[in-house]
């Protein structure tokens, strides 16, 4: 049998003095590359973006990414996508969102359909007939 | 001290003991996991494994009359545990760990699944409602094992094979039988350690084939465990487990 050393610090101190400090510098990409994580709450939901995960592949990304952000209240399913599929506009451009003021008839406040829903509700509440509790 | 028992005491604890000493074994990897992900998911790991622990634990109190499960769990001596030695074994490097957890996540698969159909009801519910924990455990191991294994790299590859040749006689002693074991399969309380041992075997086996590593041969099971009989590592860890319960039992958390 292989000697087993424990990694646990509180069962086999690391031998911190027996290792020179690193003074070499790191490398610009020393982690995983990243996947952005997609959680679905129930069957039928949409599926939300919660956050990112790193990974090696996608088929870990799922792995990791079911504890990092499904393990907390109801989930139903999962995507990953690799953040380099994902494709955005600059920062510096999200100022193509701004419209003219004079233009609110492309806001949704701006439909009218609210007042005809309102009218409706009130013809069949005029129209209802009475209930029990209100007869007796 | 665990012949005293009766066949089905003696296979609930066995089963406890396993989840609880696997369990803080997982659970030295919080906090040095190779990556936060990684990290994360190892400890949702040992927190279920530890679950399960207590709801056998739990059984074994309401159903057997034994005494709460912590005081059964944090106040034994080594030789009253009936553990496997896989499950002691310090956890080494992270490719060990990830060879047990695999290993050991197959075992606990076949075992819960075929429990589900269990006579004995307390069992056969606590086997269903693990259902999915259970084969989040098999996934995350399967998993690790592929990438190591195929997508890694040359060093990954004999990690993971050294992983395996080193686990492989520990990791047969999982299904050393208890000597009381006919009856309850006679009771139809579950199906017999050999069956679920070829389960395991016919699962790892494909899993081997996939990935190119090969399982060792000249390899007979260290059995041991289920009688009190331990390696020098159960001693500490239960040294260092109980620690805060010796210091205070009725602490209140």
């Amino acid at each position: 049998m292989a000697t087993i050393v424990s990694l646990d610090p509180r069962v086999s101190r690391w031998k911190l003095a027996d290792e020179p400090a690193r003074t070499d510098e790191k490398p610009s990409l020393d982690q995983f590359q990243t996947f952005e994580v997609f959680h679905q709450q129930k069957s039928g939901a949409h599926h939300v973006h919660v956050g990112s995960i790193h990974a090696p592949n996608a088929e870990m990304a799922l792995v990791l990414a079911k504890e990092q952000y499904g393990r907390r209240g109801p989930s139903m399913n999962m995507w990953v996508v690799d953040t380099r599929h994902v494709t955005t506009l600059r920062a510096e451009d999200s100022d193509i969102f701004e419209t003219t003021p004079e233009k609110t008839y492309r806001d949704v406040g701006a439909y009218m359909v609210r007042n005809k829903v309102e009218a409706y509700k009130k013809e069949q509440a005029n129209n209802a007939p009475e209930t029990p509790e209100q007869s007796q | 001290m665990s012949t005293a028992h009766t066949p089905l005491a003696n296979m609930l604890l066995r089963m406890a003991d396993d989840a609880l000493i696997l369990a803080h074994r997982h659970s030295e990897w919080t906090g040095l996991g190779p990556l936060l992900e990684a990290d994360i998911a190892f400890s949702s790991i040992a927190q279920d494994t530890l679950g399960h622990a207590l709801a056998l634990y739990t059984i074994l109190e309401q159903e057997c009359g034994f005494a709460k499960p912590d005081t059964v769990a944090f106040t034994r001596t080594e030789t009253a545990f009936t553990s496997c030695w896989f499950v002691e074994l310090p956890n080494g490097e992270y490719d060990f760990s990830l060879m047990r957890q695999y290993l050991f996540s197959v075992a606990h698969y076949v075992r819960f699944a075929s429990l589900r159909e269990s006579s004995f009801e307390p069992l056969a519910q606590l086997a269903r409602k693990v259902t999915g924990e259970v084969k989040y455990h098999l996934y995350h191991g399967t998993t690790w094992v592929q990438q190591l294994a195929i997508s890694g790299n040359e060093e990954s590859k004999a990690r993971m094979q050294q992983a395996l040749q080193t686990a492989w006689p520990f990791a047969l002693g999982m299904f050393e039988p208890g000597t009381l074991d006919s009856q309850l399969v006679e009771q139809a309380v579950f199906v017999g350690e050999p069956v679920l041992q070829d389960e395991w075997t016919s699962i790892v086996q494909e899993l081997c084939h996939n990935t190119g590593l090969t399982i060792p041969t000249e390899s007979s099971p260290l059995y041991g465990g289920r009688k009190g009989y331990h390696s020098e590592h159960l001693a500490p860890l239960l040294l260092e487990m109980n620690e805060v319960f010796t210091i205070d039992p009725n602490a209140e958390w």
